[in-house]
């Protein structure tokens, strides 16, 4: 056993420091810094949904802010009408979500890549006006308010007795949305690392040639569609809990831009990718808007520009040089790092054993 | 019978509309395969540029052929600075970039310009045409009309000239192209340039109409979409019908079909786009694509 | 062992430093946000995105604090403004606010704009005991639904008592009127036809057709065809500013001469004048307003009006003529004024109290004259004085007296 843990790859280490820094954060920093945090991880489970569907089986959908939608408001209805218990309804939005995706999938396979993007594009910006209309179950403009659950027994007494305070909604919001993403996380890698994976990657490298060899094209990318939708579903469904709130101008289209973002900024096809690309997507326009105007050693004239151009600028810059300079976004670039680092310290490469080479973008 | 006269009437008018912007978008197809996410920004920018030459004294009819200039000149710099690194790259990587332009351009016109509403000179009169008690502006017409001659230019240019000839080659089999000495990258930034101009053309002529402001595309590009698509997305022709094919659906949905009315326009063009996606892809002016294996 | 260890590690260090940066300094009795000092104010709003024209909100009440913190501030502390952009999204609202509540420790959240994000961290302040102050909205809900929302308050007149009066003008003046509704359909639009239906009464049936329109709509011909083909001959627009300019635009071009009546967040003379260099005639339209108008030449000499030119000079992206930054100045007016009623007693109960139930201040150089700024233990709605305006070619002319709502929305 000892042999074992010695001997496996640093990835497997950066996962279990990873584990421990989310599982330890809402016991050293402040309350509301965790609610932060869990927002990031529950973009984080959406993103990775969007990158099954665009980064392993070359399917662009940019409209998976209306799937978030549907599974953020399918709990508060539940959870708001029919009293069910909100943590129950988190499984069954994301299953409904993940069947309206499957359903999707079919038409979405008679389009072209472009006129998918075309077609989820304009999905998105309609779906805050599809809301509004069926007021009696969706509340309308008004909304539905999700009662922010207070944490178990159980909970509190293990938080108290490591901290010394006592948990609030949000730390244990946080830990709902750590568990789930860990789950999803944990399929996803599996997904990806068997069969299905590898029939989504001979798909997306050249559908006719994965249709020689046998793969059902039509199944997988349908079941892309499905899977990457019920992942878009339980994250809808936390972030309605996590915000206490769900409204028709939650949704909008930037919404979906913003999930696009983190996708590719984190890297498309890699299974950290969606975690990075979540953080940087979640915390750049916080910190274009208010750390740089705090910060006294950056001038005026720059924060001030900074400030006021908003988080809009500073995103279109980024993703922009992001696909001139790093198309493959940060774990691309760790990727290209890391290669060189072993290059230059061992003389020749040294590629670990049966380890598939990193997907290159070929959407 | 009137009234439905007059919801067709001003169905027409905003269909002019989107087919202005729409054909933009269908010029940028044919030059590289893809659609401009950003192409109303762009067209917006530059009708702000516009709108500047204009305060600071320079006359209508002189600003207007500037701001075309410098609205080539913008589409071509883009192409040159933004595009060309990931030409080869895959669509994904495109269709972000134009997002990502989209998203800056429009943050940027907030950041200089600011969000109210402002009014924007035309060389038409905002007077009404009266037709046996159906109405509809010289602007409307204006619009109409100028989208028409500029369909005509595009289409003179891409068919019949060599250039256009050029043009189409570079865009649709880029490796024979250089093989037979074509500068490709230059074609690219011509496409570019020339869309960036019509877009101009468009919003200059649209924005007396819809007040300028930095959101002002973003109400009409999912409808100048859904025009261009139906219309057949390589099509300038296209491009025009399937403006006023949408404009006139849009108001006779929203004015007679109960459950529709008036908040759910924009649904009626999504229906519209995935309808034809569905259906006929290739729209009603396009030709099928032989998918080459 | 990988090297990204001692670096994780950091990281959570790093963190830790900007959680315990947040907070200001506290001396133990006095409440959150309070220093011998400084006050401060937190504040979420539009200031990218769709709702963005309303963000100069926040820079002219920032602009009035520099002008009260120049007069030396209030009872010698200095009023400080964390103003932060939620782009109208109410997902971005609700960290935003948790963010300068438990982050940055301020006393109070005011001015808050958009009813649905406002609303959404309605309960969540009044769980943290912080007056939500003054929101930037007329949704009747904040007045109305004091009872259970009581750390909630807003400021301008409500969309429904603006509506009342409205229908009150109908019934005098036009009582045969056939009246078309164009609304946006969200609380705003929602909620100014309901007000004018129930102040409409028994006469509610004078509203031949109502015709509503989502933000995504291109234009509102259709709407508008509609409503004239149905023969109204009044309309009323419930729109907000860009809408209305068009929907005026496109009445003219209908050949159609209703009576209009226009909402009150849409007048400023500034959008008049976009629409009508954009075409439409302006015939025959009735607003109401409670604020003088920046360009108004009436003002010109007014103490207020000059106030208001020399705060906003100091506003580097504020133009003077927009109605909206004149708002923010008057709003801001009144926040310093339930300061100073504080005077030593700086707790967030007392501020509530003061705001929620003792306002009673006619000293507001920004309203127009005689409109009174009150709040009582059972009324909480500080504003409901409105005066009818009507378009005289160049401007708005005062009509008659200052009317009061006060009392009828129960």
């Amino acid at each position: 056993m000892l042999q074992r843990v010695r001997s496996a790859p640093p990835r497997y280490w950066l996962v279990v420091i990873a584990g421990v820094f989310f599982l330890g954060l809402p016991t050293t920093v402040s309350s509301f810094l965790a609610s932060e945090w869990g927002q990031a991880l529950i973009l984080a489970i959406a993103i990775m949904g969007l990158n099954i569907l665009v980064g392993y089986s070359g399917q662009l959908s940019l409209g998976h802010g209306a799937f978030m939608a549907l599974g953020a408001y399918t709990s508060a209805i539940l959870a708001h009408r029919y009293k069910v218990d909100y943590l129950l309804t988190i499984p069954i939005s994301a299953l409904f979500t993940g069947l309206v995706g499957f359903l999707f999938g079919f038409p979405a396979l008679r389009l072209s890549p472009l006129y998918l993007a075309l077609a989820t594009f304009a999905l998105a910006v309609v779906t805050p006006s599809l809301i509004k209309r069926p007021e009696e179950l969706t509340g309308g403009v008004q909304g539905i308010v999700v009662t922010q659950p207070d944490p178990p027994g159980p909970a509190r007494d293990v938080f108290a007795a490591i901290t010394g305070s006592p948990m609030t909604s949000d730390q244990w919001i946080y830990y709902v949305s750590l568990f789930c993403a860990l789950v999803l996380f944990w399929v996803a890698w599996n997904l990806i690392r068997h069969r299905p994976g590898r029939a989504l990657r001979a798909i997306r490298d050249g559908e006719v040639a994965a249709a020689a060899s046998g793969v059902n094209v039509a199944a997988f990318k349908t079941l892309a569609f499905g899977i990457s939708a019920f992942y878009a579903g339980a994250a809808g469904s936390l972030y309605g809990l996590s915000t206490g709130f769900v409204s028709p101008d939650a949704f909008p289209v930037d919404l979906s831009i913003q999930l696009l973002v983190g996708a590719v900024i984190g890297g498309l096809a890699s299974i950290p990718g969606p975690l990075l690309g979540a953080i940087v997507a979640y915390f750049l326009p916080i910190g274009a808007n208010q750390w740089v105007p705090s910060q006294d050693w950056i001038p005026d004239q720059v924060a001030s520009t900074v400030k006021n151009a908003g988080p809009a600028v500073s995103y279109g810059v980024l993703l922009v040089l992001i696909m001139i300079f790093a198309p493959n976004g940060i774990v691309g670039l760790v990727r290209q790092g890391y290669e060189l680092l072993n290059r230059r310290l061992r003389g020749a490469g040294d590629r670990e054993a049966g380890q598939m080479p990193p997907d290159p973008q070929t959407v | 019978m009137q009234e439905f006269f007059q919801q067709v009437v001003s169905g027409v008018a905003i269909g002019g509309i989107f087919a202005s912007l729409a054909l933009a978008l269908v010029l940028i197809y044919n030059a590289m395969g893809l659609v401009n996410f950003a192409q109303g920004e762009m067209a917006m920018l530059a009708t702000f540029v516009a709108l500047t030459l204009i305060n600071r004294g320079v006359s209508y009819w002189l600003a207007l052929p500037l701001t075309l200039l410098i609205a080539f000149a913008g589409g071509v710099a883009i192409q040159r600075v933004v595009i060309r690194p990931v030409e080869r790259a895959p669509l994904l990587a495109l269709v972000i970039i134009t997002l990502g332009l989209a998203t800056l351009l429009n943050g940027l016109a907030g950041f200089i310009f600011g969000y109210v509403p402002r009014s924007f000179p035309s060389p038409f009169s905002a007077d009404t045409v009266d037709v046996v008690g159906v109405f509809i502006s010289y602007r409307d017409l204006g619009v109409i009309a100028v989208s028409g001659l500029v369909l005509l230019a595009i289409y003179f240019l891409l068919q019949r000239t060599t250039l256009g000839l050029t043009m189409r080659a570079a865009a649709h089999h880029p490796e024979a192209s250089r093989l037979l000495g074509v500068r490709v990258s230059w074609m690219l930034a011509l496409g570019w340039g020339l869309a960036s101009a019509v877009g101009a053309v468009s919003g200059v002529m649209v924005a007396p109409i819809l007040l300028l402001e930095p959101n002002m595309m973003q109400s009409i590009i999912i409808y100048a979409f859904a025009a261009a698509v139906l219309g057949g997305i390589e099509s300038p022709l296209g491009a025009v019908v399937g403006g006023l094919i949408v404009g006139v659906t849009i108001n006779l949905a929203g004015a007679y079909v109960p459950g529709v009315g008036g908040d759910l326009q924009l649904a009626v063009g999504l229906a519209i786009i995935i309808a034809v996606l569905v259906l006929r892809p290739n729209g009603l002016f396009g030709r099928a694509a032989v998918r080459r294996v | 062992m990988s090297p990204f260890g001692p670096r994780m590690a950091m990281a959570v260090g790093l963190l830790l430093a900007i959680a315990g940066c947040g907070g200001g300094n506290n001396s133990g009795s006095t409440d959150p946000g309070i220093t011998s000092d400084q006050i401060l104010l937190g504040n979420t709003i539009a200031q990218s995105g769709p709702a963005a024209a309303y963000g100069t909100i926040a820079n002219a009440e920032q602009a009035y604090f520099n002008y009260v913190n120049s007069q030396g501030g209030v009872n010698g502390r200095k009023i400080k403004f964390k103003i932060l952009d939620d782009a109208y999204s109410p997902a971005k609202t609700g960290p935003l606010t948790k963010q300068l509540v438990e982050d940055d420790k301020v006393f109070l959240m005011f001015s808050g704009l958009g009813t649905q994000a406002q609303v959404s961290v309605r309960s969540y302040l009044a769980g943290q005991k912080v007056p939500q102050l003054f929101v930037a909205t007329g949704a009747t809900t904040w007045g109305k639904d004091y009872a259970s929302n009581q750390w909630s308050l807003s400021w301008q007149p409500p969309y429904q008592g603006e509506a009342h009066i409205y229908a009150k003008d109908v019934l005098d003046n036009h009582p045969n009127a056939k009246i078309g509704v164009l609304y946006q359909n969200d609380d705003y639009g929602q909620d100014y036809l309901k007000g004018l239906t129930d102040g409409l009464g028994d006469k509610a049936s004078l509203i031949v057709d109502k015709e509503s329109y989502d933000v995504t709509a291109a234009d509102t011909a259709t709407q508008l065809a509609k409503l004239k083909a149905k023969g109204a001959d009044t309309l009323f627009l419930f729109s907000t500013p860009g809408f209305t300019i068009k929907s005026l635009v496109i009445v003219t071009k209908l050949h159609w001469e209703p009576t209009i009546y226009l909402n009150s967040v849409s007048n400023p003379q500034v959008y008049m004048g976009v629409a009508a260099k954009s075409g439409a005639a302006l015939k025959n339209i009735t607003s109401v307003g409670y604020l003088k108008d920046p360009t108004d030449p009436q003002w010109a000499n007014d103490d207020g009006m000059k106030l208001y030119k020399t705060v906003i000079a100091n506003c580097s992206t504020c133009k003077a003529d927009d109605g909206f930054n004149l708002y923010g100045v008057a709003v801001a007016y009144t926040m310093v004024t339930v300061l100073k009623q504080a005077g030593s007693n700086l707790t967030r109960k007392n501020v509530m109290d003061i705001a929620s139930g003792q306002l009673n201040d006619s000293t507001n150089p920004f309203v127009l004259p005689g409109v009174k700024i009150q709040t009582t233990p059972d009324d909480h709605f500080p504003i409901m004085q409105e005066q009818v305006i009507t378009w005289a070619g160049t401007g708005w002319k005062l009509q008659g007296g200052l009317i009061d709502e006060r009392g009828t929305i129960k």
